[in-house]
């Protein structure tokens, strides 16, 4: 009974109840939604897809989390990936019979060292320099997508090597390989923020950084590195966009990616003033604005109007999270209830 | 009493932008022929008459402290009215215009109205509103629609003379919004009290100023002149599309910026926002000019410009607040 409490008081159940609202609504009204199949050993069906096609917002809201847990945000993280899949592209080479012009593991480990180098320079920005964090990240944001650009030549490159796709499109037992990617990041990220104090140190940061320095913490190296991390995620991420569509589009990878990851952070209950964080929260937030994108796909509403309701959501949750507007319903009972923030 | 410097350190900024934008005019007058020509200066202000309004707006945000990143798509949404009035339901240009700003100004109001009412971060509100208009646009329609109405042509392609050269309606329109802008931001009482909530908005507040009324129609103005700037637009592209302006909040943002204006708030100007744009214009029409560099590289030079503004600013501010503090202390985060 205490245990339930406790889950009901925690910030994770309003992101699970609008999941499993939405679940529960596909159940009625979207036939078939939840039927899994397995075919060569794989497993199919919608929930599959929502696990594999939200893995790379997955990723990047991992290293946002982080970001955002800080005081800050990065908006460059979808740049980043158009940069690392442009890298990764560029080294494999698009030759015909799939003769990767360097070994494979190298062109992946390049491309995200290169993400880890944005990050690195976001971070040094937001940490030596003192810029504010979405003006620094902003830089990358412009500037990003025209590296990516210039790196392919402007050009789509097609990749036709097979091992690589694996990294999008492979299966390890019955599963999508890219939702294990996203689970040896997050339990990394979890044991690293939650088995050690340096997740404490991110949140002194996000609460109260000259506090933090006062406490002998240095805030500057820990902002450099969480955004170094953010930058990592959005590496990563870049290889599995880039081996799911099999080609590197400078200009549409990653598009719009860095607005979707804040947005399940912010679904996730991390709040965008610093502080507490919740990785759990940010993959539940992740995965809601999946499923919601899947269920407009199942009632045959053009996809681009998903936009809409992606919107409404957002407004929905952000007044959910707003103590005024908590206050003012509560208000509207008649009940004088406690604000807790 | 500390010798009045020969510029103000506020203005440096601005300085700055402006030899920016001479030395680049410069450099494109003497590496190219035909460059230097006053249709050529007149063209900046044509090609980018959208930007420039986007910019007037954002300004205003900006300087409250505040961001709006709805822009872009609010631009696009406008397009789409206009085409879409025009075309589909034959309504005249007029009412045509009236409709798409009121709409885009009743948008701005309601992010407004959510963001100061509850409280809630500017960011992600203007971030929904991003997803919401341009879902919009979709719902008026997913197909480009060409404008053939002959009156709105008309309106469109209307030239004004200046010396042996000329503007656009839409640049024309633009210089009236910047002026506007300017004597708002300067002398009324609505722009003070955007610079006061912006310096330090609990002082505005004790200030008795009336900092949640201007707060909110903030966001009203900066909606009413992405809407403007869309039918800007719609004259110069005579077509409204879903995806028009893609980006452009952060070319807006990039622009204003360049101008010289903080993003943590209370201090900015729109003639250094004019100034941002035409830099931004002039880098464009450098690299078409150049004619090899590939049409990226504006991006990469804007974002490079954006680090150097940035870094540049920083430096003019820890100047400045260093002799006021007796110890090195690290500057409060706020914001």
């Amino acid at each position: 009974m205490d245990l339930w409490q406790k889950f009901l008081r925690s910030r994770i159940v309003w992101p699970l109840a609008a999941l499993a609202i939405l679940l529960l609504f596909n159940l009625f009204f979207t036939p078939n939604f939840f039927r899994v199949e397995i075919k060569d050993g794989h497993l199919y069906g919608n929930l599959i897809d929502i696990l594999k096609n939200s893995s790379p917002i997955m990723l990047l809201a991992i290293g946002l989390t982080l970001v955002i847990a800080t005081k800050g945000i990065d908006i460059s993280v979808g740049s980043v990936v158009a940069i690392s899949a442009g890298v990764v592209a560029v080294l494999i080479g698009g030759d015909f019979a799939g003769v990767p012009k360097y070994p494979i593991a190298v062109a992946m480990m390049t491309a995200v060292a290169v993400g880890v180098l944005a990050g690195m320079w976001n971070g040094m920005l937001v940490s030596r320099v003192g810029m504010q964090a979405i003006i620094a990240t902003l830089i990358l944001f412009v500037a990003g997508r025209g590296i990516a650009m210039v790196l392919t030549n402007a050009q789509i490159i097609w990749l036709y090597n097979k091992d690589f796709f694996f990294v999008g499109t492979g299966y390890l037992l019955g599963l999508p390989f890219p939702i294990f990617i996203v689970g040896a990041v997050l339990l990394m990220t979890a044991v690293v923020t939650r088995k050690t104090s340096i997740g404490l140190f991110i949140e002194s940061v996000g609460i109260n950084p000259k506090a933090t320095r006062f406490a002998g913490i240095s805030a500057k190296n820990i902002l450099l590195w969480v955004y170094a991390f953010s930058g990592f995620c959005a590496g990563v991420a870049g290889l599995i966009v880039c081996a799911n569509v099999k080609s590197a589009d400078g200009n549409n990878a990653g598009n719009l990616f860095e607005l979707d990851a804040i947005l399940a952070v912010v679904l996730g209950g991390t709040s965008l003033n610093g502080g507490k964080f919740f990785l759990v929260g940010s993959i539940v937030g992740a995965l809601i604005i999946q499923t919601l994108t899947t269920t407009i796909y199942a009632f045959n509403i053009a996809p681009e109007i998903s936009q809409v309701v992606k919107a409404i959501v957002v407004y929905i949750v952000s007044l959910m999270q707003s103590p005024i507007f908590r206050a003012k319903i509560a208000g509207l009972w008649g009940r004088k209830e406690v604000v807790h923030e | 009493m500390n010798k009045k410097p020969l510029i103000d350190s506020r203005n440096l900024p601005i300085l700055v932008t402006i030899i920016l934008f001479a030395f680049m005019f410069g450099v494109g007058s003497v590496a190219f022929p035909g460059f230097f020509s006053l249709q050529n200066f007149l063209n900046l202000l044509i090609d980018n008459a959208y930007l420039l309004i986007l910019g007037v707006g954002m300004t205003f945000v900006i300087v409250s402290g505040g961001i709006d990143l709805s822009v872009g798509s609010m631009l696009a949404l406008s397009t789409m009215i206009t085409s879409s009035l025009l075309e589909k339901s034959h309504v005249d240009p007029v009412t045509t215009i009236v409709i798409a700003l009121a709409v885009g100004t009743l948008l701005g109001l309601f992010m407004g109205y959510l963001i100061q009412t509850f409280d809630l971060p500017p960011f992600i509100i203007t971030l929904a509103g991003l997803y919401l208009a341009r879902g919009l646009c979709y719902v008026v329609s997913i197909e480009t629609i060409a404008i053939k109405d002959e009156s709105f042509m008309n309106i469109a392609h209307f030239q004004i003379p200046i010396a042996d050269a000329f503007i656009s309606t839409g640049a024309a329109v633009a210089l009236i919004v910047v002026i506007v802008g300017w004597y708002a931001s300067r002398y009324t009482k609505f722009g003070r009290t955007v610079f006061a909530i912006g310096g330090n908005e609990q002082s505005a507040l004790l200030m008795g100023l009336p900092v949640a009324r201007t707060k909110i129609l903030i966001y009203a103005v900066s909606g009413f002149c992405s809407a403007l700037a869309g039918i800007v637009f719609t004259f110069y592209t005579l077509s409204g599309y879903a995806l028009d302006g893609k980006g452009m909040e952060l070319d807006t943002i990039a622009s204003v910026v360049i101008g010289g204006t903080l993003l943590t708030g209370g201090v900015g100007s729109i003639i250094g926002t004019v100034f941002g744009v035409f830099v931004y214009g002039s880098i464009q029409v450098l690299i078409m000019f150049q004619g090899t560099l590939n049409s990226w590289w504006t991006r990469i030079v804007i974002g490079f410009l954006v680090f150097l503004f940035c870094v540049l600013q920083r430096f003019f501010e820890s100047r400045k607040t260093r002799p006021l503090v007796a110890a090195p202390v690290e500057k409060a985060e706020t914001s």
